[in-house]
């Protein structure tokens, strides 16, 4: 008996989340769907508030950075060749979309606040783009943020103070209003990357 | 005495095996980078060709710009997670080919520079071969790149 409720329990269930995932997909209100290439991501379990450090050492809220479309990015200083390439791309992507007249912002995460102090983060993103913003924080509030993105970081192994960490690479396009819309992946050019976040902030 | 001998058999045997590959190895295009001017970590970049009828094996990079010289690839995962590695049994440069050592793939890993990286400066490495044994680079740093 138990079980037969327990069976017709996960049917409904199993019936709705499908039905959800199917109008999730379809629906017409989705006002970014049409700038996207992949709308099977669920955008609205991605991101949230945080509370985080940024490179003056004042500590900020995400609302005091997302006051505008942001290019978020999550990593490490230490990294010499990822993090610089792709976050030089995010800079790169910022330029373009100045030309077109979108005010837009790039930060840069670091998850390594032992080496990526305040004036560290300064120098690292200041390299890239002048309106570059790096941020980092206690390593529970990193964790938390991280989580709330379904990013990934894993510290290795290490004797020294050289230590490296994978991290996931994905750039978080956020609006004011809105949060994530859109992930991209570090293999897509800036040009790529300024034409999608100028159509979600023409969207928004 | 015997001992120091044979040391010097084996130097001088090693030396002509070097002699005779390390011609076949040529360094295109080397560049050497940082993330900022201020950088603890850094990367060197290159086309290792080999014009010889043997398989060579870039198996070490040697310098003094940093407290640690390894050799590093880059994975990623199926979610997008970056994983950077040593390749602890080297990277391989076939006869009549090359391999390159590329922004986001293999590279020359640079950790806890003594120094910092200036734009239009050289940097001093030494790459060691398996066949070729060590061959000598000055390679250019370029931020931009």
């Amino acid at each position: 008996m138990n079980r037969k409720i327990l069976l017709a329990g996960a049917v409904l269930f199993a019936g709705t989340a499908g039905a959800l995932a199917l109008s999730y997909v379809a629906s017409p209100r989705d006002p970014f769907a049409s700038c996207r290439d992949n709308n099977m991501v669920d955008y609205a379990e991605i991101g949230g508030p945080f509370t985080l450090t940024d490179e003056t050492g004042a500590t900020v809220r995400d609302s005091d950075i997302v006051d505008r479309p942001t290019l978020l990015y999550i990593g490490y200083t230490f990294c010499p060749d990822v993090c610089p390439l792709d976050n030089m791309r995010n800079a790169d992507a910022l330029y373009l979309l100045a030309e077109r007249g979108v005010d837009a912002r790039a930060v840069f995460v670091s998850v390594d606040p032992a080496r990526d102090t305040p004036e560290v983060l300064a120098d690292f993103t200041d390299f890239f783009h002048p309106e570059m913003i790096g941020l980092t924080g206690e390593q529970d509030s990193i964790a938390r943020m991280a989580d709330a993105y379904h990013a990934v970081y894993e510290f290795r192994e290490s004797d020294d103070e050289y230590y490296l960490i994978d991290h996931s690479t994905y750039t978080y396009v956020i609006l004011p209003g809105h949060g994530v819309v859109e992930l991209v992946a570090r293999d897509d050019a800036a040009e790529d990357v300024a034409a999608l976040t100028q159509c979600l902030a023409d969207r928004a | 005495m015997k001992f120091s001998g044979i040391a010097t058999s084996i130097a001088l045997v090693l030396g002509t095996c070097s002699a005779a590959f390390a011609q076949d190895i040529t360094i295109e295009d080397p560049f050497a980078r940082a993330s900022s001017p201020a950088a603890k970590s850094g990367a060197a970049f290159m086309v290792i060709a080999n014009a010889g009828d043997e398989d060579d094996r870039l198996i070490a990079a040697e310098s003094d710009v940093a407290a640690r010289v390894e050799l590093h690839t880059h994975m990623q995962d199926a979610n997008g997670v970056m994983r950077m590695i040593e390749v602890e049994d080297g990277m391989a440069v076939p006869a009549g080919g090359s391999h390159a050592l590329e922004r986001g793939g293999d590279h020359v890993m640079f950790m806890g520079l003594t120094g910092p990286f200036v734009q239009g400066e050289t940097v001093s490495v030494t790459l060691i071969f398996e066949k070729a044994g060590p061959i000598s680079v000055d390679i250019p740093i370029d931020l931009n790149r």
